[in-house]
């Protein structure tokens, strides 16, 4: 542990005569004998760091789910990450630093910040966005709760048509505020089939696209709502080709950051997006740069609008978050600074080609079908006469989609879930052709 | 020093009797405390208070503060003056930088607050 | 400071993406026109050289531990081993994806699970859960077990207030009050500890239960810990630990020894995971077997020799995380605990308490120390009595002589709050030079004021204008 904890018998010795005491276990008589623990904790003899690395890495082969191409999305989605990416979010002074309340010290941090939140808005079409949440599902939530506190509606409305993951979890914090849950549901398309709008609804959820890939048709929604919000939730790739939700009136815009170059990391750490219109700037969650100027006037950053935030307001804070998803964030922006507007559209656009070649030639197989007719982007539900077992046969074969049980709480039966990016290519297409075909 | 028109809370708001209408701010005791006012959070006219009911919110950089009703009654008027300019309520805590007025219910109310002595007294002994 | 959207030019790109197959246009039309976006976003156009130096700029305008001492209370900025970082880029873990079955996932969810075997260990409580992505986030948790437990026994909304000490953090009420709880404010002690007599008044057929930070946000240990969980047990609440502060008893005492119901670790804290400039962290959630039965689902599980998610627990809150929580921030921290194994992890609070008191002893000859005797990890001093320089002051002034300031104004508790945590992980000179720093700086608080109150002088920008910041909100380029 010297490597790691730099005292040595000597110091120690000198600072145990400064503090006044002749021993460490000194230190510790505040804690009643009783309670203090002698034996052993985890059990673990200490090891090197060889050691370690062995045995980590063992670990890190015994998942061959890496092996299987991964045609596999639900809402997080294999895009390529320069290398860039992560030889930035190296540096040590950016991800060894704590949130930047000392702004003096931490311009690197509030700088990239402030560059995200322009960027997110950008994509969106939001006034503001904050500088991230845990990830999208969180994010989602949040905005449900941040919903239920501007109008005091006690439901929510719910695309039927959203990942069950994402589900889940506004599920539970809506029970845990209060909020009821109504499902919205989908038609043959595949997209949301608004109704009508309850009395005491405070927001709708749509998803763009949704769990099944499709494009949803935000159009005259907001027009119907009232005075509830309307809650987009977003594949950020998917914005640089889809009209930016702002367009359609959204009051506030969440997502799932990860297709940004970050890694699947088998689901976490995420990146959640959150970003809404000016006036509900004071009722949104999380950290936010703000541009100023310093005691001689130069241009400087600041966290701004802390008064928001728990360590203020307390329990009348528009939410507990503390820690976020910060260096997720940065690896965010470095990516759509290396992308660019139009390499970004060019990622959309290799990804929304690839699958829709593939769809075309599952089509043409017999017993194969799309479930649903309308506009997808870079995923859609493959109706399939076996589904379990062509998920296995795909399996086998060394590809991963999405199973049938992933998409049976959204009602929907025999069918598998093919998600495509940039980086598929031609012969993974035939290969996952060709084990349909029967052949292989 | 605390003017001698008008009332004062223990919580540092200050009432001024305008017929039946009290016109409310935070003394300058309070706005030194707050430091920089960055942020006003104004009632709706036409809402009703209840007295002790939260009026406004007042923010600094670090700090979120109340105002709080001193009578119960109707908003009939608020400084829109401080959106713009929240620094009123530093600048000039006693005049320009005016929260809001009440038409009181029963402005007999008032009696129960403080005179400016009283109040000053309170802020020496802190 | 110039953004990213201040360099490169138009067309430049640092990025090569393989470009569609079909032209652009004809791609668009896949999209139904209205839903099809007519101009790109506005993002930076920059080559590799450019995008690379502009962040790498950024970078020196930032100080994270691996530029120097960070001794911020409450947040355990200790050192971030290079190797946890390596392990977390594994291909076999950062490339999986969590949609994928457990029979491809063995390797990530044995990670999961030895994590969760030793933090149980560590927290002495029988049930975990890790889906919790950062410490706030594990209090939500345990506020909707508090609410779910309580509802199943038919006490909610009876039980509907949680007490909480006034020395909390600021997490505790805000979490509190998502799930609907009404908070109750409980006094200190002039020793800064929880006040018995005011627990006692408090405890009702009302309160559901209370939130502890231990040892409290003081740095204190409170002495009288057993009996405030049995006072909340006996009064038919649960009790809830906040664990930010671990790192002061690790491996020397056990929460659930304690009487803890409910324990947070963060492992972005204690467990030397990295704080990336705000998060990611993760914060794990022990639980007793009380509240085992309502832990978010699913569960990993050992059958034999195979790992799997088990469903199987009716009364489960649900999830709280999409997946299973921050997942390579918990194999950083498990590959912290294998390294260290017991012998390091007593040695860890052993380093960081030895080291919190040494500063105390040094620096309470200089400063207000409000709340004296015997710290754990960290103390809290007051900058107060330095005549009209304010803490905030002194926390600049620290900047100049190359150090990240102490937390200022936290605790609440404490008037001009400077709190000091400076982990295990310093080098005694590094102490040493700290204590000359504050000193000279309370020196020149008497002797050249406004030298300390116009400070920094030496940063990247000089004190930067926060009520501007708020007054006239710039948050995004036009």
């Amino acid at each position: 542990m010297g490597e790691y904890i730099p005292h040595t018998p000597e110091d120690i010795r000198h600072m145990l005569e400064a503090i006044g005491v002749s021993d460490i276990q000194d230190l510790f008589t505040d804690i009643t004998e009783e309670l203090r623990h002698e034996g052993p904790t985890t059990g673990l003899p200490s090891r090197d760091e060889a050691w370690v690395r062995n045995y980590v890495q063992r670990m890190a082969d015994s998942s061959t789910g890496t092996e299987l191409v991964p045609f596999l999305g639900g809402g997080l989605y294999d895009h390529y990450s320069p290398s860039v990416v992560g030889h930035i979010l190296s540096r040590g002074e950016l991800f060894t630093a704590y949130t930047p309340y000392q702004a003096e010290l931490s311009q690197g941090t509030l700088t990239w910040m402030f560059e995200f939140q322009t960027m997110i808005c950008e994509l969106t079409g939001m006034d503001v966005a904050n500088s991230s949440m845990y990830d999208g599902a969180t994010a989602l939530a949040e905005a449900v709760l941040c919903a239920h506190r501007a109008t005091k509606g006690t439901t929510v409305l719910v695309p039927r048509a959203l990942s069950p993951w994402v589900r889940a979890v506004v599920d539970t914090y809506c029970w845990g505020a209060g909020i009821k849950v109504k499902e919205v549901p989908y038609g043959e398309d595949g997209r949301m089939q608004v109704d009508d709008i309850p009395e005491g609804t405070c927001g709708l959820i749509a998803a763009q696209p949704n769990y099944f890939g499709c494009i949803e048709d935000l159009r005259g929604l907001k027009e119907q709502l009232g005075k509830a919000l309307f809650i987009v939730s977003v594949n950020p790739v998917a914005l640089a080709v889809l009209e930016a939700p702002g367009k359609f009136g959204a009051d506030i815009v969440v997502g799932e950051g990860q297709p940004l170059g970050i890694p699947f990391g088998f689901g976490g750490p995420l990146l959640g997006l959150f970003a809404a219109r000016e006036e509900h700037l004071r009722r949104m969650p999380g950290r936010v740069s703000g541009r100023t100027v310093d005691a001689e006037g130069n241009e400087g950053y600041v966290m701004a609008l802390q008064t928001r935030e728990q360590h203020i307001r307390r329990e009348k804070a528009t939410s507990n978050i503390c820690t976020n998803s910060a260096l997720c964030a940065l690896a965010a922006t470095v990516y759509l600074a290396a992308q660019g507007p139009e390499g970004l559209r060019d990622v959309a656009l290799a990804s929304m080609e690839r699958a829709h070649e593939l769809a075309k030639r599952l089509e043409d197989l017999p017993g194969y079908s799309l479930a649903f007719g309308g506009p997808y982007f870079n995923e859609f539900i493959l109706r399939c006469p076996d589904a379990e077992g062509t998920a296995r046969k795909l399996e086998q074969a060394g590809i991963a989609v999405l199973p049938p049980s992933a998409l049976e709480p959204t009602g929907v039966e025999g069918a598998i879930g093919v998600a495509l990016t940039e980086r598929r290519t031609d012969e993974e297409l035939d290969l996952f052709v060709s084990v349909l075909e029967g052949g292989n | 020093m605390a003017p001698k028109d008008r009332k004062y809370t223990q919580d540092h708001e200050w009432a001024l009797q305008e017929g039946n209408t009290i016109r409310v701010g935070l003394t300058d005791h309070a706005q030194k405390q707050l430091g920089d006012i960055v942020f006003v959070e104004l009632p709706e006219p036409g809402s009703k208070v209840s007295k002790g009911d939260q009026l406004a919110t007042v923010e600094s950089v670090k700090a979120v503060g109340e105002v709080l009703a001193p009578v119960s009654g109707e908003v009939t008027e608020v400084n829109d003056a401080l959106e713009g300019d929240p620094a009123l309520m530093n600048k000039s805590p006693f005049e320009d930088g005016w929260v809001a007025a009440i038409q009181a219910d029963d402005p007999s109310e008032l009696e129960d607050l403080m005179d400016a002595a009283d109040y000053e007294k309170l802020i020496e002994e802190g | 400071m110039a953004t990213i959207y201040d360099r490169g030019a138009p067309g430049r790109r640092a990025a090569s993406t393989p470009s569609p197959k079909r032209g652009a246009d004809e791609l668009m039309a896949l999209i139904p026109e209205d839903a099809r976006r007519d101009k790109l976003p506005h993002l930076p156009q920059v080559s590799q050289p450019e995008l690379v130096r502009h962040y790498t700029a950024l970078s020196r305008l930032n100080y994270g531990v691996d530029s120097g001492f960070y001794p911020l209370g409450s947040c355990t900025m200790k050192y971030n081993p290079k190797l946890n970082e390596d392990l977390a880029r594994l291909p076999g873990f950062a490339g999986l994806h969590p949609g994928l079955s457990a029979e491809r996932s063995q390797g990530a969810l044995r990670a999961l699970w030895e994590l969760g075997e030793m933090l149980k260990r560590i927290a002495g409580m029988p049930a975990i859960t890790l889906q919790p992505a950062a410490g706030a986030h594990g209090e939500l948790t345990g506020m909707l077990l508090l609410k779910k437990y309580f509802q199943e026994r038919g006490e909610y909304p009876a039980r509907h207030k949680v007490l909480l000490p006034d020395s909390a953090h600021g997490t505790n009420p805000a979490s509190a009050a998502m799930v609907g709880f009404k908070v109750v404010s409980l006094p200190s002690t002039s020793r800064g500890t929880v006040d018995l007599e005011a627990l006692n008044k408090a405890l009702d057929n009302e309160v559901a239960g209370i939130m502890l930070t231990v040892p409290n946000t003081l740095g204190i240990f409170e002495d009288e810990i057993a009996e405030i969980t049995r006072l909340v047990h006996t009064a038919g609440g649960l009790t809830y630990f906040d664990g930010a502060n671990l790192n002061s008893f690790l491996g020397r005492a056990l929460p659930g020894e304690m009487g803890a119901d409910i324990f947070h670790f963060n492992l972005h804290k204690t467990f030397s995971t990295p704080h990336g400039g705000g998060g990611p962290g993760a914060g794990p959630l022990a639980v007793s077997d009380t509240l085992a039965p309502y832990l978010p689902l699913p569960d990993v599980v050992l059958e034999g020799e195979e790992y799997r998610l088990s469903w199987d627990r009716s009364q489960s809150i649900g999830r709280v995380h999409p997946y299973h929580g921050n997942f390579l921030v918990s194999l950083r921290a498990l590959a912290y605990i294998l390294l260290l194994g017991d012998e390091g992890l007593k040695e860890v609070s052993a380093g960081a308490v030895l080291a919190a008191n040494y500063l105390r002893a040094k620096l309470e000859k200089v400063f207000q120390l409000p709340y004296a005797g015997l710290c754990k990890h960290e103390f809290v001093l007051s900058g107060q009595g330095l005549g009209d320089v304010r803490t905030v002051d002194i926390a600049k002034r620290l900047m100049d002589y190359g150090f990240h300031p102490p937390t200022v104004y936290f605790p609440l508790i404490v008037k001009e709050a400077l709190m000091v945590e400076p982990t295990e992980t310093e080098p005694l000179e590094i102490l040493d030079a700290f204590v000359e720093a504050m000193i000279r700086i309370a020196d020149e608080a008497r002797e050249q004021p406004d030298t300390v109150k116009q400070a920094p002088h030496t940063t990247p920008v000089r004190r930067l204008n926060e009520a501007q910041a708020a007054r006239q909100p710039v948050l995004r380029l036009p």
